[in-house]
Parts: C-alpha cells; structure tokens; sequence
C-alpha cells in the first residue's frame, strides 16, 4: 500500500502532470496563455513519431512472438466490447438519449494516444519495462469502437432510412488512415526496420528531448481541457460525470485482466489497462461529427478530455501501474 | 470592362465534414473553389469559440467558397443541402460579378 502511494505521490508532483495542471488552471482562471494551432500540431506529430519509432525499435530488439499476436486481437476485442459495456451503463444511469450515448460509448472503446504515452514515460520514470509493440496495439484500438458504436446508435432505428450523409465508404478510408494512425504506425515499422542503430542514429532527437516536449504537449491540453470544462460543463449532468469517472476503472480491470491472460510483463499489463481506460477526444468526435452529427460533442468531448483524462493522469495511471504489479506478481 | 453575373455559394461547416463536400462539388464538375480557415465566431449558443483552443478537427470550422452559373447551383444545391443539413454551419447564397465568366 505504501508503495502505491508513493507512486502516486510521485505521479502527482511530476512535470508532466504539473504542466497539465498548470494548462488547466490557467483556463479556468480565464488566461490569455494559449499554444499556436500549428506548435500544437507540430508537438504532438513529434510525440506520436518518437512514440512508435522506440516501440518498433524495442521489438526489433527484443524480437517478435506470439504474444504480439495475442495482444493485437485482445486490443481490437476490448475496444469492441468496452462500447457495448459503457452503452448500458450510460442507458442506465444517464438519461442520454441513444444517438448520445452511442457517442460518448465510442470515445471510451477508443483510446487516447496521449495518455498511453504519459504512461510509458512514468513506467520509463519508475524503471518498469513493457512490450514495445503496444504502440500497434494502440493503433488498432482506435477502430473498432467507432463501427460498435455506429451499429448501437442504428439499431435502435432499425428500417429507418440511411440518413443522408451517413455510413459511406470515404468515412471508412478517413477513420483508417487517420493521420495519427499512420504516423504511429509509420514510425513503429521504421524503428521496427532500423532497429536500435536506428534509434542510436536520432536518439537525440527522439528520447533526450521526450519528456519536455511531453510537458508542453500537456500544458497545452491542459488548456485545451480546462477550457472545454468551462464552457461545457453545463451540458454535464452529475451521472454522466460519474460515468467519466466509472468507466476508466472498469475499462482498466479488463484491460488487465487481458492483458494478464496473454501473458503481458508487468508494464505491459499497465499499459494494457491504461489504453482500456482511456476515451478518444481526437479521432472519434472527428469521426462522430460525420457519421453521427445529430450527438451533442459538448457532451462527449467535455466528458472525454475534461474528465476521464484528467482522472487518467493523475490518478488513473499510478492505480493501473500498481495494480498491474498486483497481479503480475511484480 | 465587362461583368458577368453570377453566383457565389459560401458553406461554412465543421472541419470534419470538408473531405465530403470538396467530394460533391468535384462530382458534380463544379471546377474551382476555395477553402478558408474559420478562426473563431459564436454560433446560435452564444458561445464563442476559438480555433486554437481545439484539440482536433471536431471542434474547428471552415468556409467553402464557389463562383458558379446559377443554373449550375439549381442542379446540386439540394443534394449539397442533404449533405450538410445535420452538420453545424451555414450556407449561403449571393449575387456577385466576374470579369472571366468562361472560368466559373
């Protein structure tokens, strides 16, 4: 128990979650401080790039197995059911309607690249290693939930025609070759190509400077989530904040339950539950605004990036990491 | 120098449905068009909203603009009305005058 405060303490007085407050507070507090769109971007290719370039790179070390294979199919299986889960729940406690409740169920089967890299960089702070190749497993999350919760929001007008806009081929092309998902994916197949002399080549580049571009990638959206909780919180009634704050956990206990079925190390089992807890608030509400524009995004992007990645960050990450040890043994 | 009139379609729309339209108006042959970054405005909420202060393409909004014949724009407004009837925007249409009519 001491341990896992300790780790949580520790979690809390990092720069990174430091900076993330700092965003936040400076939104609430209505500052002026705001990032440049294009630094914003910029930072956040740099952060996706290193990402799956050191997780190619650990594999092409490491070598390929079994595993790999075991955890794509567990990855794509969890971001398909984790949907039908959070749907229930949001039809039982919230009172949105189905078309919003299919939304909101999206963003929590997909996943937040930004919070499974704030938990490889605290795992990396505390020594504890994982499979590299969960950055592919991140990348083949983002998807499923998308058609789950598409079929949810349909099923219930069923022989009702297609709306216009709805499910066209071009919508299934935009979601596949997302930019985030082909630059991580990118980026993993180069480190996976080069290997560690690759990363030995640009290590300068993409680990030295990793943390502190992190801190500026969270202090921005700290921003951005603090002014998404002071404009939209009023669309957020209590039981839909409650949810933000449920389903991360229950995402998380079936991430580690996978993850410990497939034989995960103790990191990977962290990073297993933290991608299971974790809500999209960048390729999903894109997604939703096309094949679902009917649903409130004040609802699903306030509840996504102005609850559950805050609660991911601070408190989320160190509880996955000690329950991860829990189970593993570790 | 002679006019031609014309008219001139203005679709402001969320980020997030651009690809589809741009698809429309290039099978519908409409030949030219131009695409401008909104970067803030406030919406029938009374809200203010700010480019920078997206996280991605959910939130922002762009403008579409096309010079066409009137009787071209008789031919595909409904159809590009379908298209954005459920998304957050607006559309628009004006009168305007150009000096090469053969370009539009």
């Amino acid at each position: 128990m001491g341990d896992i405060l300790a780790l949580a303490g520790s979690n809390l007085v990092s720069p990174m979650v430091l900076s993330f407050a700092l965003g936040f507070a400076a939104a609430l507090a209505r500052s002026d401080l705001s990032f440049p769109e294009a630094a914003a971007k910029a930072l956040s290719l740099y952060l996706l790039f290193a990402i799956g370039f050191k997780g190619g790179a650990s594999v092409a070390d490491h070598g390929l197995d079994a595993t790999l294979v075991l955890a794509i199919a567990a990855g794509a299986a969890l971001s398909a059911v984790i949907p039908l889960i959070a749907f229930a729940l949001l039809q039982a406690i919230s009172g949105l309607d189905r078309v919003n409740a299919a939304a909101v169920a999206a963003h929590y089967g997909s996943i937040s690249i930004v919070t499974f890299v704030a938990a490889t960089s605290a795992l990396t702070t505390a020594g504890e290693g994982f499979e590299g190749y969960l950055v592919a497993v991140a990348a083949v999350m983002e998807t499923p939930a998308i058609l789950v919760a598409l079929w949810l929001a349909r099923a219930g007008r069923a022989g009702a025609a297609e709306p216009a806009g709805g499910t066209e081929p071009g919508l299934w092309r935009e979601i596949a070759l997302n930019g985030s998902i082909v630059l991580l994916t990118g980026a993993f197949l180069i480190g996976l190509a080069t290997g560690p002399s690759g990363l030995a080549e640009i290590s300068s580049f993409i680990i030295d400077p990793f943390k502190g571009v992190l801190c500026l990638f969270l202090l921005d959206m700290g921003l951005v989530a603090g002014r998404g909780m002071r404009t939209g919180a009023r669309h957020l009634a209590a039981p839909v904040i409650g949810f933000g704050l449920c389903m991360p956990l229950i995402g998380a206990a079936l991430g580690l339950a996978a993850g410990t079925a497939i034989g995960l190390s103790t990191g990977g089992i962290a990073l297993m539950a933290t991608l299971a807890a974790s809500a999209s608030y960048i390729a999903v509400p894109a997604a939703m605004r096309v094949a679902l524009p009917e649903a409130n995004p004040s609802i699903y992007l306030t509840l996504s990036l102005g609850v559950t990645f805050p609660f991911n960050l601070t408190v989320g990450i160190p509880l996955y990491s000690a329950a991860a040890a829990l189970v593993s043994g570790g | 120098m002679e006019l031609h009139p014309k008219k001139r379609l203005e679709v402001i729309v969320e980020a997030p449905a651009l690809a589809r339209i741009l698809r429309f108006l290039d099978e519908r042959g409409v030949k030219g068009y131009t695409i401008l970054p909104a970067i803030a405005g406030s919406g029938a909420s009374g809200r203010i909203w700010s480019r920078e202060g997206q996280v991605g393409d959910a939130g922002r909004m762009v403008a579409i603009v096309a010079i066409m014949d009137e009787a071209r724009l008789e031919q595909l407004f409904d159809d590009l009305y379908g298209i954005v009837s459920r998304q957050i925007g607006i559309v628009s249409i004006s009168d305007c005058m150009v000096v090469r009519k053969d370009a539009f």
